[in-house]
């Protein structure tokens, strides 16, 4: 089992026929992700080494009843696209595009929650979603994640960033470990999807045994997250939050990841984890062997 | 992106916001000329991205020409917390009969707009925050219907301020949320917004960051980024189109992606050492991209041995070793260097490695054993 994606979701890219969305595209195709369309008003009617392309995401799902999109436009026409993706009648967006503005992401989310509160958004500025041996959508090399294993016990992953959750399947992959489902929520202001929902998710799915979280400094999502787990999950948790290091005020590379006022810090996160019960690493590799400890506890 | 004062009220004349009439000098005489031109008295103002300017003696009241050239000849060339006074804003003094707090920034939490007004103004807000958190009336607005006038004035009612402030504030508020919106702005802030004996409202400071995902809708916004203040090395880097902070310690760090990056900043401080910077130089780690990386870091003279971090997607481990070999071969490294090459054909990538392995360039298998011996070799140096 798996939450938000499997083998059944059929994908639309828009932005298939740029080189990002091609690429990755095709990549999720040779997957066996149902990669079933891509849009471009401009080449509607052609295809993309065989997917074909039409005009608007209403156009493709009404041809091809695509239920997910997956973004590959340039900052600049990001809102537009999502918006584009909820009215076509798609019920999943993944939006890999980064360097979108802090008030288009406010804009849509709140857009999306009001007027299309049945549709859920992942990202922008995130890596995607995989459930191992079912569907890729985005940009996570597919074979370093492993499939669950039947009859032993598979973990969830969710993620604010995107190396880290590469690193965190490798981890889990080399230790013999399946993966249910991978998300990446992103590292902007932002997210479409919180890590509250991917906590709910995997509560909730049959086919999830435990959780790994990854965090990093900056916002308050790892504690709100803290709070949920503390609260309304039984399945166990393991944690880890980059940036303990990282000074106050600056920037490292995320949007996100900014540190203010001794707030948002890797260790006030760490801290607040660790009391709602999660197990918590302190590098990427001691988190992965907590895993280890909790899977061989399950089986 | 952080702007000056000076830019900031700039920014918030072009969306009407009231400020007062002043300019920028970057010399005694210029400052003259300006307060000759606005009419005394003037306030002289070091133009720094550092609170606690007045404390310093970086803001000064100048009642004639005498005093603008003694004030501005003590504050040009000042250090205030390590900032260099290089540029004044000259305005003139205002009259002030009570001092007020406005702000607009992204509430992460709620997922919306959150605007923040007190009447306890011209203070640290943090610290008011803290101490008497119901001195500050917050509103939050949904981005999709945006800030109406009549959540303004409810907004304001609450904030109990002086009942003549009521029209102006309302009207400055409306106009500064459209500055943050149209503007693209991640904070504007006015502290202290005043009162004056004349019942006018207007912004005394301005504290405003640019979001700068959003360049490409405000071309105009260069000229902001130009007057940024980075340091050598940040300087360096941002030529060569590379994510780097740089920090105080001996181990240099490259990564590919920021989570990894920011975590083997945090494993080298695990295993007692003391890095010198973040870098992160993105997805691909071709030879161009890897070369330029290490020529930043080989400039920083603090620099003692290097962590090369590298965990491929996408991105196979053959290409990620041949990079760095050509690499190594374009750039003069003096220092030990200390690869950890994981995730996809990884093996291949040691391989190619192997024959280039001496004491200056050493594998490890994993990110913690090669933080620890790269800063083993950091301190044999």
């Amino acid at each position: 089992m798996s939450i938000f994606v499997d083998e059944t979701t059929k994908v639309v890219y828009q932005g298939l026929t740029g080189s990002q969305g091609r690429f990755y595209g095709l990549l999720n195709r040779d997957y066996g992700t149902q990669v079933v369309a891509g849009t471009n008003p401009k080449k509607a009617g052609t295809d993309v080494d065989g997917i074909p392309v039409y005009a608007t995401v209403a156009d493709a799902v009404e041809a091809t009843g695509a239920t997910a999109s997956c973004i590959f436009i340039p900052a600049p026409g990001v809102s537009s696209a999502v918006i584009e993706a909820a009215e076509g009648g798609v019920s999943f967006i993944v939006c890999i595009t980064e360097g979108v503005p802090a008030h288009d992401e406010a804009w849509f989310f709140n857009k999306l929650r009001r007027d299309f509160p049945q549709v859920r958004l992942l990202g922008p500025n995130c890596p995607g979603i995989i459930s191992p041996g079912r569907a890729n959508i985005g940009i996570t090399a597919g074979h370093i994640a492993k499939e669950p294993v039947p009859g032993a016990p598979a973990v969830g992953i969710v993620s604010r960033s995107g190396t880290l959750t590469y690193q965190a399947l490798y981890e889990l992959k080399l230790n013999d470990i399946g993966v249910s489902t991978c998300v990446g929520i992103g590292g902007d202001p932002v997210p479409g999807t919180s890590f509250i929902d991917c906590l709910e998710a995997f509560e909730a799915d049959p086919g999830t045994d435990a959780v790994m979280m990854i965090g990093e400094i900056g916002g308050s999502a790892e504690e709100e997250a803290a709070e949920f787990i503390a609260a309304k999950m039984a399945k166990p948790v393991v944690a880890y939050v980059a940036g303990v290091t990282a000074p106050p005020g600056k920037k490292m590379g995320h949007a996100g990841a900014i540190v203010s006022g001794g707030k948002g810090t890797a260790q006030a996160k760490m801290e607040a984890l660790s009391e709602a019960g999660a197990r918590v690493g302190l590098n990427p590799t001691e988190a992965g062997q907590l895993m280890v400890d909790v899977v061989r506890s399950l089986a | 992106m952080d702007l000056y004062e000076y830019q900031g009220k700039q920014f918030f004349a072009r969306f009407g916001i009231p400020v007062s009439p002043g300019d920028t000098a970057d010399s005694v005489d210029e400052a003259v000329e300006v307060a000759d031109r606005i009419g005394y008295p003037v306030v002289v103002k070091s133009q720094v991205q550092v609170g606690g300017r007045g404390k310093a003696g970086g803001i000064k009241l100048a009642n004639d020409a005498d005093e603008v050239v003694i004030h501005a000849g003590n504050i040009l060339g000042m250090d205030i917390k390590g900032h260099q006074v290089r540029r004044l804003w000259i305005e003139r003094a205002s009259d002030i009969a009570e001092e007020y707090y406005a702000s607009f920034t992204l509430d992460r939490s709620a997922k919306k707009h959150l605007g923040m007004l007190s009447a306890q103004g011209g203070v640290d807000i943090e610290a008011v925050a803290v101490e008497n958190p119901d001195a500050i009336a917050r509103t939050h607005i949904d981005p999709v219907d945006g800030l109406t006038e009549a959540q303004a004035r409810e907004w304001v009612a609450a904030a109990g301020l002086n009942p003549d402030a009521t029209e102006g504030t309302v009207a400055i508020l409306l106009k500064l949320y459209t500055a943050y919106v149209d503007g693209d702005a991640d904070l504007v802030e006015i502290n202290p917004l005043i009162l004056k004996p004349d019942g006018q409202v207007h912004a005394l400071d301005a504290k405003v960051t640019l979001d700068g995902n959003a360049l490409f809708r405000h071309p105009d916004y260069e000229r902001f980024e130009a007057t940024q203040v980075l340091d050598e090395r940040e300087q360096a880097a941002k030529a060569k189109g590379l994510q780097y902070v740089g920090l105080d310690g001996f181990v240099g760090v490259i990564a590919n992606g920021a989570g990894l990056a920011m975590s083997t900043v945090d494993i080298v401080n695990q295993v007692g050492g003391d890095p010198a910077n973040f870098l992160d130089i993105g997805g691909g780690a071709s030879a161009e991209v890897m070369a330029g990386a290490l020529e930043v870091i080989n400039n920083d003279p603090k620099v003692r041995s290097i962590f090369i971090n590298i965990f491929g997607g996408i991105t196979k481990g053959e290409e990620v070793a041949n990079g760095i070999v050509a690499a190594l071969g374009r750039v003069d490294i003096d220092v030990p260097i200390v690869i950890r090459l994981d995730g996809t054909n990884a093996d291949l990538g040691r391989e190619i490695l192997q024959p280039h392995l001496s004491d200056k360039l050493q594998m490890q298998p994993t990110m913690v054993d090669a933080a620890k011996r790269a800063v083993e070799l950091a301190a044999a140096q």
